[in-house]
């Protein structure tokens, strides 16, 4: 059923892209993050405009598909003129459609904090930037950290879309490995285990530091 | 840019030919994934011994893998032990599996949450395991599960792009077709197509949060 020796001849070929689906995953969470906490900042600025901006940017990425994100980089930047490597276009596109789920989780977060707590920090002489940083950030961290966590792990699944469009990552080489050997089954069943390595410990993971945060009140 | 050019009226018609497949796969996918998704859910919250580790492994393994690596393997390698599905299938079957697994967690903590004293209270008054279930816990447990099942269904119809990989003929398939055309035309034809799935998802999203604002 299992021909093991499709692993054992090729897994020079599967180990490249597993190296690939990691590099993409962590490349495009820093960014995702370092993005979705600058949309989130907008989205809670009192300004009306930045708000408006914010809003539009998670609901459009929030509601189209992630393979849509990727071809906007994928063939919309060379339609203009702007040729980018394909791991590249893959990565900013993961990175984009998910730091609109980040930006959503931040918000979330930080929203749920109650009001109270900002009102008394200001009229206890804090900027409103100190009242953010010392009051309702470290509040709200324990509320964002379990969809975040969550976001990664999807992040990591997410990253096969690079399989679409030729980027070298684990399903890329599946099907190369696959139209080599003719043992389909045998490669895919590889392919999965290799993703399993990655995802299984990321949920645990995220499952135990749910249970410490609902702990620590 | 050639706005006028990219919808002409035979590429507009090829475009939304591949959203009806979109729509339709997606509808046929949710509805099977929404029955298997309870019954998953249910079993594994019966704890019956055996059955729900079972049910529990599957849900954790599909849970973990990508949605695309489930439509490839059953287009590409359940024909190997002669289950042969066609592309429309292949698809609806990936789709079902993988969301059903995700519906069947939202079932599990939705039933979870349920008040245990209703359980206690129901069973008191004679009703059986069974009863119980199907009378107090389920009804109680699913207004909570509405609105993340809502969600899990707007996933469930981006994630129908996916199938791109094997080449069905579904929105994204189609735009990347008109995409090659003219390169004056790829902008104007995603354009297009993130209209047509913002257009539904957004409607739908709207729907989950009216949900979830009216139970509180």
């Amino acid at each position: 059923m299992i021909d093991f020796s499709v692993l054992t001849e090729n897994w020079r070929d599967f180990l490249e892209g597993f190296y690939h689906t990691v590099l993409a995953s962590v490349l495009a969470l820093a960014g995702s993050f370092l993005l979705g906490t600058l949309v989130a900042v907008l989205r809670i600025t009192p300004s009306r405009v930045l708000n408006g901006i914010g809003a539009v940017y998670v609901e459009l990425f929030r509601n189209i598909p992630l393979l849509l994100v990727v071809y906007i980089f994928y063939i919309g930047l060379p339609a203009v003129g702007i040729r980018l490597p394909v791991f590249v276009s893959g990565t900013l596109g993961l990175m984009v459609y998910t730091s609109s789920y980040i930006a959503e989780a931040i918000r979330a977060g930080i929203a749920s904090v109650p009001k109270g707590q900002m009102e008394a920090a200001r009229s206890s002489g804090l900027t409103y930037v100190q009242a953010m940083r010392l009051v309702i950030l470290p509040q709200a961290i324990k509320l964002v950290i379990p969809p975040i966590s969550n976001q990664f792990l999807n992040l990591v699944k997410n990253s096969s879309i690079l399989g679409v469009i030729a980027g070298f990552d684990l399903m890329y080489y599946g099907d190369i490995v696959d139209s080599e050997t003719f043992q389909t089954l045998s490669t895919y069943f590889f392919v999965g285990l290799f993703y399993l390595v990655l995802t299984i410990p990321l949920s645990y993971a995220s499952v135990v530091l749910e249970r410490r945060l609902a702990r620590s009140g | 840019m050639d706005f006028i050019g990219a919808y002409n009226p035979d590429n507009l018609r090829f475009l939304l030919e591949g959203f009806l497949l979109t729509l339709q796969t997606a509808f046929t996918a949710i509805v099977l994934s929404f029955v298997l998704g309870i019954l998953l859910g249910v079993l594994r919250y019966a704890r019956i011994p055996v059955v729900s580790w079972i049910v529990g492994l599957f849900v954790e393994l599909i849970r973990n893998l990508p949605l695309l690596l489930l439509i490839v393997f059953a287009k590409l390698a359940l024909p190997e032990v002669g289950i042969k599905l066609g592309l429309f299938w292949s698809t609806v079957a990936a789709l079902t599996v993988f969301e059903a697994a995700m519906i069947a967690e939202i079932v599990r903590s939705g039933l979870n949450s349920v008040d245990k004293g209703q359980i206690e209270a129901a069973r008191s008054s004679g009703l059986g395991y069974t009863q119980t279930l199907w009378h107090i816990v389920l009804p109680l447990g699913l207004r909570r599960m509405v609105p993340p099942i809502v969600s899990q269904f707007i996933s469930l119809l981006k994630d129908t792009s996916l199938a791109v990989s094997i080449s069905l003929a579904e929105l994204m398939h189609n735009a990347k077709i008109i995409s090659g055309q003219n390169v004056n035309f790829v902008f104007p034809i995603l354009i297009a197509a993130a209209v047509l799935y913002f257009a539904v998802n957004y409607t739908l999203s709207l729907l989950a949060r009216r949900m979830e604002a009216r139970q509180v």
